[in-house]
């Protein structure tokens, strides 16, 4: 255990407690701007896809991690946020605009939605949000002029300053911006939760009714809440939508929902870390199928590739075991394992065993 | 003038009669007190002031502002901070962060500043930092600032959210049975802090409490109820010692035979 | 005409979003959660009967087909209760629904290795078969969908209103924790319920597929009748049937004299509509919570 004597506020303050940590994230960023310069054009593409994930995934966990706002339809915050970056740009609006204009888009819509959805509690919210989902797919095809109907949308070129940052010609500089977005909304995200916006987001989540008798207005902080979650998730859904090139609704179906919440249960609700953990997750698993069938194939002869569906059935299997024996996912299962270290040999078996408890019910006669 | 002046307060659930006509006024630095049997409509009376529920009739005024119309969300800022009988703390958060959250009616930076963390978030979190730590000495809470919640021991859960409802900075704070489910010593601590909380903060206590010892050690006034109807009102020993109130407790020889 | 036409086949269709309705009810009712996977358990359903039923597979009678089905049904539900739902209780309710959309992909990844993904024919004993009177066109499939629908209602009804397990199970989702402690055995009586949605599922499955080919997506066909459990109001089965009717015959109308793509939409428009007002449903039972 490290024991860090402070002399102020400020270290409980400060985003990192000691230097160390600190080091650490530089290093972690350090060899992410390096990362070009180690590997080739398809793991670089892998990589930059992480971090969109990873950052759709921060979206969601805004909701669902940190306001408890369970959300089916998070797709739909991600198709805002491609069709308004696509539909702007195709206009000719630079890259700075209508990236921004896509998170505020699909923000201001989430936060709109959210005002009458937080009457609802726990699943009827959830519930709504699948709604809304279905009514945008169904709305995209509608808005043929903006979207493309069916038939989908050219995301253009990001150029500025004459640079370029053409996902094919220069994946290096797409890959940087990408980055450079995510870790500014990382920091933004971490400051948030340091501050009393993030507290009453927490006090929302854990106990809505003392929440109130704080001082903290519910609604408002709820859908504040949503609408960064969806805002962020805008954003992501734009670069998506750089990174595809090409896309029409479908990219955005339920599935992708599902797919993000996945991100964040698997990768640890409530943890930051959680969502960049759950996206790697995400986008290296179909890697790892890929490369354990062709070894099976060259093997044994057996082609689990004719098999449709694998990939979505095992990735079903690996949410089912983390919701049953990890539902801190992978960042509380670190934690745990840290903990062991540090405290060793003095862990105890029991030590991290979960409270048994009786259904907590929401229906109250 | 009465901090809190409470006029024939009722709320009716379909047919039930939860709370049905009391009325009561709260001076301040007073300590006053309200018992009753279980069912009595006590924590009803709380959650009508705190504006959780809306009354069927009657009126709230706080500092001589009527408070009925407002919202939940607006009753701290006025001063008015409450615990819940059941202890509603925020389980995942520390105690330190719990504390914090009591500050909120005194965050003036909005979400985009808090975002970019500017230096006056910094200063805030100080002042608020500084604030809270006050609370922790108050209540000895030192040993537990940085421990989750959900690991703690009842007993210091109660005092968690005492030091919560402090936090808030309130003229009056409202304690929803204090001392229930606490050991002899530990509700001893209780009765020690009510004491400080009048004498050294100059706050306003208004309780909820079945512990009579407690009542009778602390409180100036008690106001007893059953049937959500009010009773009596007096001195602990005077209240204790109204035949209507040793019935409501006890029960007359009438209804036994009915 | 026309518009009595298309009101008897949105009613039978109704019916099919009912039952489902029913089984999400049933589900919400024992583990105050929503099973996502209730549409693709209708799904699988009506593949066990295809699959045990028609000529070129098993080739078993119908109606024995379709009782080894129900059976089979009850029995998966009753497991996956055992074995995956009771080791999440006590969590929060949305890791049931993560769990249940997971366990819908199992089950259509289970149907689509076993029957593939191209649509499948349920042969039944009054396959084609129509009434016709007063220039209306009845298929027999809908008055058989609309009569299992009302008899399957009241066996339920009468399970819960007269049986001692269905009043045990009555009580165990009204206190769960009282339940236990008066000696319900809550925890068996969860697995029953889940067996039972199995059960109801399986049976609207078969429906469903005496309508129409049936292929491992249908089970996409549960978030309408999941729209239907919501208008409802998740509590209560009357109001799931109810659902299930207003949708299944708002749908066939919006799509005669709407566009496409607003039909579509019609069931969902209806939740949100009857959530922003009624936020629990028009048969609500969510009180506030207590403090």
């Amino acid at each position: 255990m490290r024991v860090v004597f402070k002399k102020s506020y400020d270290p409980d303050i400060d985003l990192h407690e000691h230097g160390w940590s600190r080091g650490k994230i530089v290093v972690l960023l350090g060899i992410m701007i390096l990362l070009p310069f180690f590997v080739g054009e398809y793991y670089l593409a892998e990589a930059a896809n992480t971090l969109i994930w990873a950052l759709a995934g921060m979206g969601l966990m805004i909701a669902v991690g940190h306001t408890g706002q369970v959300s089916l339809g998070h797709a739909a915050f991600l198709a805002i946020g491609a069709y308004t970056d696509a539909a702007l740009m195709n206009v000719g609006m630079p890259f700075w605009v209508a990236l921004p204009a896509a998170g505020i888009v699909a923000g201001v819509f989430g936060a709109v939605i959210a005002i009458p959805a937080v009457r609802m509690s726990g699943i009827y919210l959830a519930i709504a949000t699948l709604a809304v989902f279905v009514i945008v797919e169904e709305l995209v095809i509608l808005l043929e002029p903006i979207t493309g109907g069916v038939g989908g949308i050219m995301a253009p070129t990001i150029t500025f300053f004459g640079i370029s940052f053409d996902r094919y010609g220069e994946l290096e500089n797409f890959y940087w911006l990408t980055l450079g977005i995510v870790a500014l909304v990382t920091w933004g995200y971490a400051n948030l939760m340091r501050s009393p916006t993030g507290r009453s987001f927490l006090a929302v989540r854990d106990s809505e009714v003392s929440a109130r008798a704080l001082g903290i207005n519910v609604t408002r902080t709820k859908s504040l809440a949503f609408g960064l979650s969806s805002g962020v998730t805008g954003l992501a859904g734009a670069l998506m939508g750089h990174y595809i090139g090409f896309f029409n609704y479908e990219l955005f179906s339920i599935f992708i929902s599902i797919n993000l919440l996945l991100v964040v249960t698997i990768g640890g609700l409530g943890f930051i870390q959680g969502a960049f953990l759950g996206a790697i997750l995400i986008t290296g698993m179909p890697q790892v199928i890929a490369i354990l069938r062709d070894n099976l194939n060259a093997s044994t002869g057996i082609d689990i590739g004719s098999i449709p569906g694998l990939d979505t059935m095992l990735f079903s299997v690996i949410l089912i075991l983390f919701i049953i024996f990890e539902p801190t996912g992978l960042y509380g299962r670190w934690l745990k394992i840290r903990t062991w270290f540090e405290i060793f040999p003095l862990a105890r078996r029991d030590m991290f065993r979960r409270q048994k408890s009786y259904l907590k019910t929401e229906r109250m006669k | 003038m009465s901090l809190l002046q409470v006029k024939d307060l009722a709320i009716h659930f379909g047919g039930v009669k939860a709370v049905d006509g009391v009325s009561f006024a709260v001076e301040p630095g007073e300590v006053f007190a309200i018992i009753g049997p279980n069912g009595a409509g006590k924590s009803t009376i709380f959650n009508l002031i705190s504006r959780i529920y809306e009354p069927t009739r009657g009126t709230i005024h706080f500092d001589g502002k009527d408070i009925t119309g407002l919202k939940a969300h607006d009753i701290a800022r006025l001063g008015i901070a409450r615990t819940f009988q059941n202890i509603e703390l925020f389980d995942h958060s520390t105690v330190l962060a719990n504390l914090l959250m009591g500050r909120h009616t005194h965050s003036t930076t909005n979400f985009v500043q808090n975002m970019l963390f500017m230096p006056k978030v910094r200063q805030a979190e100080r002042a608020h930092r500084k604030r809270v730590e006050e609370v922790i000495a108050f209540l000895e809470l030192e040993a537990y600032r940085k421990k989750m919640i959900a690991g703690l021991p009842y007993g210091v859960r109660k005092v968690v959210e005492i030091g919560r409802a402090l936090a808030i900075g309130p003229k009056l704070i409202l304690l929803d049975e204090p001392a229930s489910g606490l050991s002899v010593e530990e509700s001893q601590d209780v009765a020690f802090w009510i004491e400080d909380m009048r004498r050294d903060m100059g706050l306003t206590v208004l309780m909820v409490e079945h512990d009579m010892s407690l009542v009778t050690q602390v409180s100036d006034r008690v106001l007893a109820v059953a049937n959500g109807r009010p009773l009596a009102m007096g001195t602990a020993h005077e209240v204790q010692a109204d035949p209507q109130v040793q019935a409501a407790y006890l029960g007359t020889p009438g209804e036994e035979a009915a | 005409m026309e518009l009595l036409q298309l009101v008897i086949g949105g009613l039978a269709n109704g019916c099919i979003y009912g039952l489902v309705a029913l089984g999400f009810v049933l589900i919400y009712k024992a583990s105050e959660g929503v099973n996502f996977a209730q549409g693709d358990m209708m799904m699988l359903g009506a593949f066990i009967a295809l699959g045990l039923g028609n000529s070129e597979q098993a080739g078993l009678p119908f109606g024995l087909a379709v009782i080894i089905a129900i059976v089979l049904m009850f029995g998966i539900g009753w497991g996956v209760e055992r074995v995956v739902v009771r080791r999440i209780f006590g969590q929060p309710q949305f890791a049931l629904v993560i769990l249940t959309i997971a366990l819908g992909f199992v089950f259509r990844f289970v149907a689509g290795s076993i029957w593939g993904y191209t649509p499948l024919v349920l042969e039944t004993p009054f396959a084609g078969m129509n009434l016709r009177g007063g220039g209306i066109v009845i298929s027999v499939s809908d008055l058989v969908t609309i009569a299992v629908t009302v008899v399957l209602t009241l066996a339920l009804w009468a399970f819960f209103a007269f049986t001692k397990i269905g009043l045990a199970a009555q009580a165990a989702s009204q206190n769960q924790m009282a339940a236990y402690i008066v000696g319900v055995p809550v925890m068996r009586i969860n697995s029953l319920i889940w067996g039972l949605s199995g059960a109801v599922a399986t049976v609207a499955g078969v429906l469903y597929a005496t309508r129409g080919a049936i292929d491992p997506n249908i089970g996409l066909l549960g978030l309408k009748a999941f729209a239907a459990a919501v208008i409802g109001g998740l509590g209560s089965l009357p109001g799931a049937l109810l659902g299930g009717l207003i949708i299944g015959v708002v749908e066939p109308v919006a799509g005669r004299y709407a566009p496409g793509e607003l039909a579509k939409m019609s069931p969902y428009i209806i939740m949100l509509l009857v959530l922003v007002t009624r936020p629990g449903g028009l048969f609500a039972q969510i009180q506030m919570k207590k403090v």
